[in-house]
């Protein structure tokens, strides 16, 4: 019998050797004579396990990790193909502590299924919350999106659901659906992860969009830095195409969906939803002024649905599962689950998917397992370079919206950046600020000129210059960003400095060197 | 930047046009993005125009090619020069065949980038944003993350991530490039 052995193709796990891995299974199985298949599968997350290799055996996947090339001829002689004794056996997935307590849901399938087939994609469950969808009407779906709490995950954390009934609700001949895949935030990599190891999840929701609101066209606003991921969208695009989920005739609805990859050129600020939509109309990638909503006048001035990967891929289990099900996960106005990413300075870092709830400690210690260097943890910045400090005074807050914002974070696109206590919280202040003035994409002045004066302050301030007079000069520049910035990038920039200034005052002072 | 160009009319009309810059593989690619928009929409391929155009020319733009691509989607020169200079994968100055981006962000940066980039600088004897003057490597900025934070810190090297780099195998990839 044919023994499937995953190898994960996602970019993380391919630049710590997973392609010599698989090219060595293959062969070492070849010069055995036995019969295995390799499936590159995506990577579940746990990143310091990668590559991470599973056997599909009769008692279920075993897990062997993190292996290199040179361990196979072991694996092998260990006969790893029937879940053999090896000293990298991790034993079942599910048994680890790391997934154990994991609750998911948006990432159910990913690492665990082939991204290139439908067959498999339907197998695991796959296209069910479609096939719920064509039984409804088109508000019904709308109103199934409300009712499960969803919000926006790419970090505005706007309502999903009323975000579509606007589209829906406008008169149009045509509309879009398109997905912010520009992820570029410090420390995050849960959209890459998804589009690596479940494509047609992405696909599925974005399907649902459509149709629930009348579009029939389609784009993914892709980064160009993430080549792994265009290629798996491709390939996935073109399997649906196949298998007649999208075209023409959508699951034998009679509908109508196409959907079509763009590529964006390296800009972070193509972030931003109105600037991806000048980005795919060829344009510089400079904010729109809102109003109109994207939603009411958006690509090519057609009403438009902009949502992040995370958020569209949330949709096909909400439609499967229900949206009180749905929202039977979270606390509070946070309902569902999170894909939380963890990096920096820590032990174990990866990809922690749970329910809104738990606590910033929870995840740092549970999961993380601490600093990687060993030393204490002095700082976290949640929601990437635009997101606020966080003292361990804090870390029993609870990640869910609004009470991250209480302690005056944001929680974005749940990407946590950890510090060990040698970190120089001026320095780090002065990297936001900088940040800004390289991606700011010039159109107002608060972003464009308050940033580049920003960092002067904060030099001024480390040369010694006047200090006290130019903190509150800082203070005060910070204020008129977050006011009169157009978007999120000046109005947010300032948030890691004003979280500096609140909680790591004393960092703020002269040194001999910057 | 008019090194060496031809003159240009208004509105994107050549007096001398330049569509011949454009390899028959370059016009195959615009012409398969623009099939993608609406009628009337040309401009959307502006883009993924300006990325064949550069693949053809070795690695970057010259003002000539950013002329041809704006005669080909029939518009205005500076609606292609003003992308050509937004967009952080565009080259507009000549530059080295092989791209290499050390990433500095916030992950990278706990985790050594600095002094990787140092010794990257040290070894090609060039700074961030300068070729080797053997035109093999472009020492390219790179101020977004890449999404590879847990292989910290890690690089670029034309599409293809390299990560848990140290001073060695940063050393041994930069060799590898011919």
């Amino acid at each position: 019998m044919t023994v499937r052995v995953y190898v994960p193709g996602d970019a993380g796990a391919t630049s710590v050797g997973a392609d010599e891995v698989a090219r060595a299974i293959a062969q070492e199985g070849t010069r055995r004579g036995a019969a295995l298949e390799v499936v590159r599968n995506g990577s579940r997350g746990a990143y310091w396990l990668e590559p991470l290799v599973e056997i599909m055996t009769p008692a279920g996947r075993i897990a062997y990790g993190p292996v290199g090339a040179a361990d196979v001829p072991g694996l092998f002689a260990a006969d790893f193909l029937k879940g053999g004794k090896h000293p990298l056996l991790l034993g079942p997935p599910d048994g680890i502590a790391w997934f154990a307590g994991q609750q998911r849901l948006t990432f159910e399938r990913v690492g665990i299924v082939d991204p290139a087939s439908v067959a498999d994609y339907v197998q695991h469950g796959g296209y069910q919350g479609l096939t719920r969808a064509l039984s409804m009407t088109g508000s019904e779906v709308v109103q199934a999106i409300t009712t499960s709490g969803l919000r926006g995950r790419g970090g505005a954390a706007f309502p999903t659901g009323i975000k579509w009934k606007t589209v829906l609700d406008q008169n149009s001949a045509q509309k879009y659906v398109t997905c912010n895949a520009d992820e570029g935030d410090s420390g995050t990599f849960s959209d890459r992860m998804l589009m690596e190891g479940d494509p047609f999840t992405l696909i599925e929701g974005m399907t649902i969009a459509a149709l629930a609101v009348g579009a029939t066209q389609g784009y993914i606003y892709l980064r160009a830095e993430y080549p792994h991921a265009h290629r798996a969208l491709k390939t996935a695009i073109a399997a649906a195409y196949q298998a007649h989920y999208l075209g023409a005739d959508v699951a034998g609805s009679g509908k109508r969906f196409d959907l079509e990859v763009r590529l964006g050129a390296g800009a972070y600020i193509c972030g931003e939803e109105t600037s991806m939509l000048e980005s795919l109309e060829g344009k510089r990638g400079e904010v729109r002024v809102r109003p109109p909503l994207p939603a009411i006048k958006g690509l090519f001035g057609q009403p438009t649905i902009v949502n992040n990967v995370v958020t569209l891929a949330s949709v096909p289990w909400i439609l499967a599962h229900g949206a009180e099900a749905y929202a039977n996960f979270g606390t509070g106005k946070s309902r569902g689950t999170l894909p939380i990413q963890l990096a920096g300075n820590i032990k174990r870092g990866g990809l922690v998917e749970r329910a809104f709830g738990l606590t910033l400690r929870e995840l740092l210690y549970d999961y993380g397992g601490g600093s990687a260097s060993g030393r204490p943890i002095r700082a976290v910045q949640i929601g990437g370079p635009l997101g606020a400090y966080v003292p361990p005074s804090q870390f029993d807050a609870v990640v869910d919206y609004e009470a991250l914002s209480a302690v005056g974070a944001l929680l974005g696109h749940g990407g946590i950046v950890v510090f060990d206590d040698t970190v120089d919280m001026a320095r780090m202040a002065r990297y936001a600020m900088e940040f800004c003035a390289i991606e700011s994409c010039g159109k107002c002045t608060p972003c464009r000129i308050g940033s580049t004066r920003g960092v002067e302050v904060i030099d001024r301030i480390l040369a010694g210059t006047d200090g006290e007079r130019n903190v509150q000069l800082l203070e005060e520049l910070c204020e008129t960003m977050v006011q009169g910035s157009l978007c999120g990038l000046g109005g947010m920039a300032p948030f890691p400095v004003q979280s500096a200034l609140k909680y790591f005052r004393e960092d703020f002072r002269a040194r001999t060197q910057g | 930047m008019s090194n060496g160009r031809s003159s240009v009319g208004v509105a994107g009309t050549a007096l001398v046009s330049k569509l011949v810059l454009l390899s028959e593989e370059t016009r195959a690619e615009i012409d398969h993005w623009v099939a993608k928009f609406p009628p009337g929409r040309q401009r959307s391929a502006c883009i993924a125009a300006l990325r064949a155009a550069q693949e053809q020319n070795g690695g970057h733009l010259t003002p000539d090619l950013m002329d041809a691509i704006a005669e080909y989607l029939k518009l205005p020169p500076i609606q292609v020069y003003e992308v050509a200079s937004f967009y952080s994968m565009f080259e507009i100055h000549p530059c080295g065949r092989h791209h290499v981006s050390i990433c500095t962000n916030i992950s990278c940066m706990l985790n050594g980038a600095d002094a990787l980039l140092a010794h990257a600088e040290k070894k090609l004897g060039i700074m961030p944003n300068e070729s080797t003057p053997d035109g093999r490597i472009f020492l390219k900025r790179e101020e977004e993350c890449l999404a590879a934070c847990n292989g910290a810190p890690m690089m670029m090297v034309d599409h293809v991530f390299h990560e848990n780099l140290t001073p060695e195998k940063l050393e041994r990839v930069l060799d590898e490039l011919k």
